[in-house]
């Protein structure tokens, strides 16, 4: 387990707050549960949990949360939301986070890497909502 | 009465199998369903930022459209045209100031208050017709076929959008497999994703959970899965080509036509996996 630093050096309040603005939760009220990475598809293969982002969001930690992969596979599911027994819209606090790093310019997926034969197989509809939620 | 029909862009390329089979279907039930004379793409996914009100233009769009048709419901085939639909459709009925800002933004539209419904093909047929008035019209009852109800995300989330009013244990896909004569086996993840968008983005995280569900479905004996998405369609049928499972899939409009008897070329089972054909031929299921 990777040591954490807390200190005003590491901590951005304004990071906090903005997770708060765009996705309309407070962050603040979960109480580390782990009933959002329970339920999520994607923990297992990703090794990153719902749960540690939301800690981390809490303290406004831009490194660790910059290491932590989950909202980027994240498909918004919103099976971590409607459990929450905190009423957290947690893909919420997720779709914040992306697009934090998309609001950069940074793109989370590349049209001209995905494989032709791919292109020419998948539905319309994967290429609209992958573009949609993980491109600037 | 008619319906407007909001049919969506993957429904006419990729996934002609689910739409040509609802539609005829329906005519043959009797539910005359009208697609929108013009439309757009609804989006696909529905934007949870809360200042991103942009991205809400394209559904809104297609609602006034239906609105202009003078019809009170929207009916959807695709399970992300629904979700997306049904929750621009809320939020633009209870959410005021966003409400304000969207009409005013598109000031050449008429404004919309969120006065048409949006419903999902299988609970249009459940209120419209019923399960025991489409047990009666069935003249193939799919005896024997062991089929897993798959709802996927989209259909049950968030919970108040649900076409079942039991979101966390829904059973509206079950009621509809067993008036078609099917025995439908619900299986623990059958809400559970696919891996939706993100086999764009990060397959091996998306195929996952593709497997996870294929193999719950699987453990319930099941012969076939039933799906209404299309993205689970690819995820769940052909990308098992990569998987280690092998179970067949098909579309609920595709049972559907073939319970009321309809002419298989109408089902395009071409566009369906190889498994699929073969189960059905074994079954002696008619195929073209």
């Amino acid at each position: 387990m990777k040591k954490l630093t807390i200190n005003d050096s590491t901590t951005s309040w304004q990071l906090a707050d903005k997770i708060r603005e765009i996705s309309g939760e407070n962050i603040n009220t979960c109480m580390q549960c782990g009933t959002c990475s329970a339920v999520c598809p994607m923990f297992q293969q990703s090794g990153s949990p719902p749960r540690l982002v939301m800690a981390l969001a809490q303290l406004g930690l831009e490194d660790q949360l910059a290491d932590q992969r989950i909202y980027k596979v994240c498909a918004s599911c919103l099976y971590c939301g409607v459990r929450c027994p905190r009423g957290i819209d947690v893909p919420r606090v997720m779709e914040a986070l992306r697009q934090i790093t998309l609001r950069q310019n940074i793109d989370m997926i590349h049209p001209a890497q995905i494989p032709e034969a791919d292109m020419r197989e998948l539905p319309t509809i994967a290429l609209v909502a992958a573009f949609r939620k993980l491109t600037a | 009465m008619a319906t407007s029909y909001y049919p969506g862009c993957t429904l006419k390329t990729k996934a002609r199998n689910l739409e040509v089979a609802a539609l005829e279907s329906a005519s043959v039930l009797g539910l005359e369903l009208v697609e929108l004379p013009r439309w757009n793409c609804c989006g696909a996914v529905y934007s949870l930022a809360d200042d991103n009100l942009l991205n809400l233009l394209a559904p809104v769009r297609v609602l006034i459209r239906a609105l202009e048709q003078g019809n009170d419901k929207l009916v959807t085939i695709c399970s992300m045209c629904y979700n997306t639909l049904a929750r621009a459709n809320r939020m633009m009925r209870e959410d005021l100031e966003k409400r304000h800002t969207i009409n005013g933004f598109m000031d050449e539209e008429p404004d919309y208050a969120g006065e048409i419904q949006v419903v999902h093909y299988l609970d249009f047929l459940r209120d419209e017709l019923g399960w025991a008035e489409l047990r009666k019209r069935v003249t193939n009852p799919l005896q024997g076929l062991k089929v897993a109800p798959y709802y996927g995300c989209t259909l049950t989330r968030p919970y108040e959008i649900s076409l079942d009013p039991r979101p966390e244990a829904p059973t509206i896909m079950s009621d509809f497999l067993e008036a078609l004569g099917a025995t439908p086996t619900d299986f623990p993840h059958s809400t559970t994703c696919c891996g939706s968008y993100q086999v764009l983005a990060d397959p091996q995280s998306a195929l996952a959970s593709a497997e996870n569900v294929l193999g719950s479905a699987i453990s319930s004996s099941a012969d076939i899965l039933a799906l209404s998405c299309p993205l689970c369609e690819y995820n769940l049928g052909l990308r098992q080509r990569d998987l280690p499972t092998d179970i067949p899939t098909i579309f609920f409009s595709q049972l559907l036509a073939m319970a009321l008897g309809l002419g298989a070329d109408l089902c395009h089972f071409e566009l369906n996996q190889v498994n699929t054909r073969k189960l059905l031929r074994e079954r002696d299921f008619p195929l073209p």
